[in-house]
């Protein structure tokens, strides 16, 4: 197995083997199909496949009108262009009658790198989390992105799944039980919670390792899903630990840090620190320096973490 | 051509409906007449003609679909489908009140006989396109009817769509444009001007016919003509008049979205005669 693998090569797999079982599976893709891997369904199930060209917007609808047919669209795309391009057709068309449509957004994220901050979606998750009736999930690894896709394709409703465009590493942690609106222990600990989701869960269970040496045993908990957020989950590490830092490829405004945030705040207060890109566009640069740049690396949690830690607050 | 009973049936029915429009925006306080209006015999022509569909049976799989991509002339179409009798006319009454299935906007979950959602414009046309390609896939022989507001024909989507549909050849999907040459804020031409029409379209790709979206005959021809034509959509462009119906509506841009007072209201309906039976 390879140390490091692209999540948007997990979902193209996994759309193979859906393409094989299931005749309603279609997908679409708006001239990104090389970068979104839909060309490698294509290639298995040509039929089945839909090149909208450079039309984002009417992808997005073109999808409802397959799914109030029965069908069960991926609609495909980059991340920045499935929302906030097609924000209105994603929220009128599909949230709003509830159809089964999966809106795939591959180069999620500030790692997406060289293009910069016009194609860095580091606020999608905000915007889709908003919307009413949408599912969102956002895999960790190659592995975890093959199998949310399965599950969204079971699942009945519309999803967006929100992948990214490196190669990320591969945390076999990751790698079980899998379930739409559950949270993961990726490790035990009490004395404070590490909220990951997406590609910060290797950085999270790093950071876990630092921390030990400082004498805290952190848990890290990771969200697939961001919605429904699994508040069981969090409730129980509310109660068992001191404090949570969140951490995610994503604005610190609107994502799973706020998530957190919110519903701790409303149900069982607790400190609370948030990774994420602070409120800033992005820049061009290689994905791997970016994250360094930007403070989305599991030294930026460890340093969350001890300062909360260490303040009078938690003590 | 059609008959004289079926034409005289029609046009009855477009007069009833037309009762029902200013009768929902009136009551409701909201809501667009102007479009409704001149959309009118479009609609009923498509429900209670053109159409194969079957109101005890919303879902049945070979019915003919249709998408009112100008969702705002919800009037128009609720009025259609509650007397082809998807639901009670009764219900005509809570257009736009709360808890009422008859949204401002279609809402397909909530109101039997919808096959889509509208409401912001330029989705329809595309959700359109979906609905055919599906029919496409499943070899399916139904058509796929679409109405779009001629200003509507502003929003880049509606060209997109445009595309698309002469790309994947969706030769049952037959569009009609409400040419009435009105929106909003003035008429289409000083606003965001759209002709020629009928060339762009033309040039997308379409079969095109340009005909008075007030006459059944004309309509009755121009959708015989579309259905399986070369695998080409079909753009029906129908010139009508926005507040057809209403004298002191008609061509006027105000009747876009404003509703009539108790004045006006009641005038509209001496116009447009009342008690007709209802069929």
């Amino acid at each position: 197995m390879p140390s490091r693998q692209q999540t948007r090569k997990g979902y193209a797999d996994a759309l193979i083997e859906l393409g094989r079982t299931r005749p309603d599976i279609v997908v679409l893709d708006a001239d990104v199909a090389k970068a979104t891997k839909t060309c490698d369904f294509e290639r298995h199930h040509p039929s089945r496949f839909f090149n909208c060209g450079a039309q984002e917007q009417n992808l997005l609808c073109v999808a409802a009108g397959l799914a109030l047919e029965g069908f069960i669209p991926f609609a495909t795309t980059f991340a920045i262009f499935a929302t906030t391009r097609a924000a209105d057709q994603l929220r009128n068309s599909i949230a709003y009658p509830k159809l089964n449509v999966k809106v795939v957004g591959t180069h999620g994220g500030i790692s997406t790198g060289g293009d910069g901050a016009s194609h860095q979606a580091c606020e999608d998750i905000a915007m889709v989390r908003a919307l009413p009736n949408m599912t969102v999930l956002v895999p960790g690894d190659y592995e975890e992105a093959r199998q949310a896709t399965l599950a969204a394709a079971l699942y009945v409703g519309p999803v967006y799944l929100r992948l990214g465009r490196d190669s990320y590493p591969i945390v076999p942690e990751l790698h079980e039980g899998f379930e739409i609106g559950r949270a993961k222990c990726l490790r035990k600990g009490n004395d404070l919670t590490i909220c990951t989701t997406g590609i910060m869960a290797s950085e999270g269970l790093v950071a876990a390792v630092e921390l030990e040496r400082h004498g805290y045993q952190a848990r890290v908990l990771h969200f697939p899903t961001i919605k429904p957020l699994d508040t069981d989950a969090l409730l129980l590490a509310a109660r068992e630990t001191r404090a949570f830092v969140t951490a995610e490829e994503h604005s610190i405004i609107g994502g799973l840090g706020e998530a957190v945030a919110g519903f701790l705040s409303e149900n069982h207060p607790a400190p609370l620190r948030r990774v994420g890109v602070r409120d800033v566009f992005g820049q061009s640069g290689h994905g791997n320096e970016l994250l360094d740049l930007y403070g989305l690396r599991a030294g930026d949690i460890v340093a969350q973490a001890l300062s909360l830690l260490q303040s009078r607050a938690v003590a | 051509m059609l008959d004289a009973s079926k034409r005289h049936f029609l046009q009855e029915k477009a007069r009833h409906v037309r009762r029902e429009i200013v009768t929902m925006v009136y009551q409701a306080r909201s809501g667009h007449i102007g479009g409704s209006l001149s959309s009118t015999e479009m609609v009923v022509a498509l429900y209670h003609h053109l159409m194969r569909h079957d109101p005890g049976n919303p879902q049945m799989v070979e019915r003919d679909r249709f998408v009112l991509s100008k969702g705002h002339c919800s009037p128009v179409l609720y009025a259609v489908l509650a007397d082809c009798g998807y639901f009670p006319s009764s219900d005509l009454k809570t257009f736009r009140r709360p808890g009422s299935h008859l949204q401002g906007h279609p809402y397909q979950p909530k109101t039997p006989g919808l096959d889509a959602s509208t409401g912001t414009l330029g989705l329809g046309l595309s959700t359109a396109c979906g609905l055919a390609l599906a029919a496409k896939l499943r070899n399916s022989s139904h058509k796929v009817f679409a109405l779009c507001g001629d200003g509507e024909l502003q929003e880049g989507q509606i060209w997109e769509a445009a595309l698309f549909a002469h790309k994947y050849r969706l030769s049952r999907l037959i569009a009609f444009t409400d040419r009435n040459r009105l929106q909003t804020d003035g008429s289409t031409e000083s606003v965001m001007p759209l002709d020629p029409l009928p060339d762009k379209w033309r040039a997308f790709g379409w079969n095109v016919s340009v005909i008075d979206g007030h006459d059944f005959d004309q309509i009755d021809k121009a959708v015989s003509q579309a259905t399986g034509q070369d695998n080409r959509p079909t753009m029906i462009i129908a010139n009508t008049i926005k507040g057809r119906g209403v004298s002191f509506m008609e061509n006027v841009a105000e009747w876009h979205g404003n509703p009539p007072n108790a004045e006006q209201y009641s005038r509209a309906s001496a116009e447009l005669g009342s008690d007709e039976p209802r069929v």
